[in-house]
């Protein structure tokens, strides 16, 4: 209620200062003013630090339509039974109560970057001195030949969190007996490299405990992907005969589906499926789009602040950047967040500015207590974010470590979501 | 290639109780002092033996739960020991098969020691150096032998904790700040030279975590006191 109520208020002000005072809006008491677009691993890291670190010292809004946010990180293992829904599931009450964060459930209609303004779904009017834009990815319009969003209650795609992961896992759990799941894997770049091969890990982990006889089928377009020799290494041992990979030598990049028949087409060969999760082409939300920050599909961005190179009051994080070495993970986001928040305060207030670090780690689970890991550090050059260091778990590990591993990627997940979210 | 590495987990599944059977009440002394120096990571024992990351265990039989003077213990150690419980070999011997099955909630992040065999190797050389912490030379040698790696002119360095700030955004991505732990080990209220110390052994790939020696392997030594002095004061 008292969130309704208290953007109503700014709705109307904001109708009243847009139409009688272009240049201010509402009273600020001349803090400076960030606006958020985007409450996942970027947007809320970015702006918890932001209020945390300038000690109420800058204005913080963060705009996200979802009231609550259902990562997509752990969201496979939701899909396999080893978490429930309500565990991956977040909401930005601690952002608003104890950091002062104005969280506004609203979607960004327009950004005009010459007078620094976010226009909402609503008609109100944020300005700001910075604007963050951390919108996750958006698909790219016809990449994958017969789909479109309005097919993605048969042929979902589940790779934003939230009511597709629900719908992809009711699915697998009412495939026939024996019956076909069939994955269309995604194009480089896209959101988490290790993500379709750790899904199809969770999902075989389930048909082998409900639907032993059941086949799974991937079409890939390509040749080699992240963390291959592990994955393939389990599949092997827990999934033997289950799992079928057509790389783009066997088609698997030649690929058209049907959603109205539940059939898809891989060079040529029509395969009748029961459940079909197509995971489309990717490019940076469409917000970019909108804010003109775009080139070709992603945001270009300075390393060393996460500015965009269009324009040095915009920042942008996470899936929707293209900044180097870095993959597109909701710990890469949350790493770039903190990089950007030292930059903005820096510029607003004058504090103190470091050296940017970047860090990721990505942990998949391939069955029961068995976690791999892969991960990276970077640092800023004029160019890109560049790879300095990194490691990978090894095939042949033993069930130990690799029960340590799954454990340290639970706390991992308590960590990185308390960093969001307060 | 699969087949004779089966056959050699079944082998050693068939073994086990065998052993165990009539050694888990004498444990072998010198087997567990191989055991220990992974203990003494965290716990420290002898004369002037202090609290580390765990609580020091000079005369641990017998003493009750949560009674080391000045270890801040979890609520639950506290609690237990507030309810009259008090360390014997049985006691011992189930909270190092499993701390965190054993006492929900315990600050102890070891995994536990599933061969009953090293659970009773380990305890017998813990009775008898708690029983007589005098006896034990305080350079007992490690293999960890982090204490003596670190240059005292590093340890000497003071942080900025400012610096210290910003540096542990990327430590708070996996340990959490509120000193929580589920999986990954509470870094918040360190005393500050153990924190420089194990940062070190990552750095020098003493210690073995692949995460861990990637993070520490690229901070400097002022990075490091100023992390160690930002981590310590936040558990104030």
């Amino acid at each position: 209620m008292k969130l309704n109520r208290r953007h109503f208020i700014g709705s109307s002000a904001a109708a009243t200062a847009a139409l009688a005072a272009p240049t201010v809006w509402g009273d600020n008491h001349g803090k400076p003013r960030v606006v958020v677009i985007g409450g996942g691993a970027g947007g809320a890291t970015v702006a918890r630090y932001l209020a945390k670190d300038s000690k109420g010292g800058i204005e913080v809004t963060l705009v996200e339509p979802s009231r609550k946010y259902y990562t997509c990180f752990f969201s496979n293992l939701y899909i396999a039974g080893f978490r429930d829904l309500a565990s991956i599931g977040h909401s930005y009450g601690t952002l608003a109560s104890d950091y002062g964060i104005n969280v506004i459930h609203e979607f960004a209609i327009g950004i005009d970057r010459d007078t620094k303004r976010v226009t909402l779904s609503s008609g109100s009017v944020l300005p700001y001195d910075r604007l963050v834009l951390a919108p996750g990815i958006d698909f790219v319009d016809g990449a994958m030949p017969g789909w479109d969003v309005t097919a993605q209650n048969a042929m979902p795609h589940a790779y934003k969190g939230g009511s597709q992961t629900e719908l992809l896992k009711r699915q697998i759990e009412a495939m026939p007996e024996g019956g076909l799941f069939c994955m269309i894997a995604p194009p480089n770049p896209f959101r988490c490299p290790p993500g379709p091969y750790e899904r199809i890990s969770m999902i075989a982990h389930k048909l082998s405990e409900v639907n032993p006889t059941a086949k799974i089928l991937i079409a890939d377009p390509k040749e080699k992907y992240s963390k291959q020799a592990l994955f393939e290494e389990g599949w092997q041992a827990h999934y033997a005969g289950m799992i079928d990979r057509l790389g783009p030598d066997f088609g698997g990049g030649n690929v058209r589906v049907n959603p109205r028949d539940m059939t898809v087409d891989i060079d040529g060969e029509v395969n009748k499926v029961d459940v079909c999760n197509v995971i489309p082409a990717q490019k940076a939300g469409r917000v970019c789009e909108m804010a003109g920050v775009t080139e070709g599909n992603w945001a270009p961005v300075v390393p060393a602040t996460m500015q965009s190179r269009v324009d040095e009051n915009i920042h942008v994080l996470g899936d929707a950047t293209n900044q180097g070495d870095m993959p597109k993970s909701g710990f890469a986001a949350n790493s770039q967040a903190k990089v950007a928040a030292m930059a903005i305060r820096g510029a607003l207030t004058g504090s103190k500015v470091f050296p940017a670090k970047f860090t990721n780690t990505c942990w998949s689970l391939i069955s029961t207590d068995n976690g791999v890991k892969v991960g990276a550090t970077y640092e800023a050059t004029e160019e890109k974010i560049a790879k300095v260091d990194g490691f990978i778990s090894q095939t042949g590990e033993d069930a130990e470590l690799r029960k340590a591993t799954f454990e340290e990627s639970v706390g991992w997940y308590s960590g990185i979501t308390t960093d969001m979210f307060g | 290639m699969a087949a004779p590495r089966i056959f050699a987990a079944l082998a050693v599944t068939l073994l086990a109780p065998a052993l165990s059977a009539g050694a888990s009440e004498f444990g072998d002394v010198e087997r567990g002092a191989e055991y220990w120096k992974q203990c003494r990571t965290c716990h420290r024992i002898g004369p002037n033996a202090s609290n580390k990351v765990g609580p020091n265990l000079n005369f641990i039989f017998g003493r009750p739960f949560g009674a080391a003077e000045g270890y801040r213990y979890s609520k639950a150690m506290l609690a237990a020991g507030e309810a009259g419980r008090v360390w014997d070999l049985d006691q011992l011997d189930a909270y190092i098969t499993d701390p965190r099955d054993f006492l929900k909630g315990t600050k102890m992040t070891f995994k536990g020691i599933q061969n009953p065999q090293e659970r009773a190797d380990v305890l017998a050389w813990l009775r008898e150096n708690s029983d007589n912490p005098q006896n034990i030379p305080e350079a007992a040698p490690t293999a960890i032998g982090t204490d003596h790696s670190v240059d005292p002119a590093i340890l000497a360095i003071v942080g900025d904790p400012e610096y210290g700030e910003y540096l542990s955004s990327e430590c708070l991505t996996c340990h959490r700040a509120d000193g929580e732990m589920e999986g990954i080990p509470s870094v918040t209220g360190w005393p500050e030279e153990d924190f420089v110390i194990a940062m070190h052994a990552y750095k020098d790939k003493v210690r073995e975590h692949p995460v861990m020696q990637m993070m520490a392997g690229r901070l400097s030594n002022d990075e490091i006191a100023s992390l160690a002095t930002y981590f310590r004061a936040l558990g104030e």
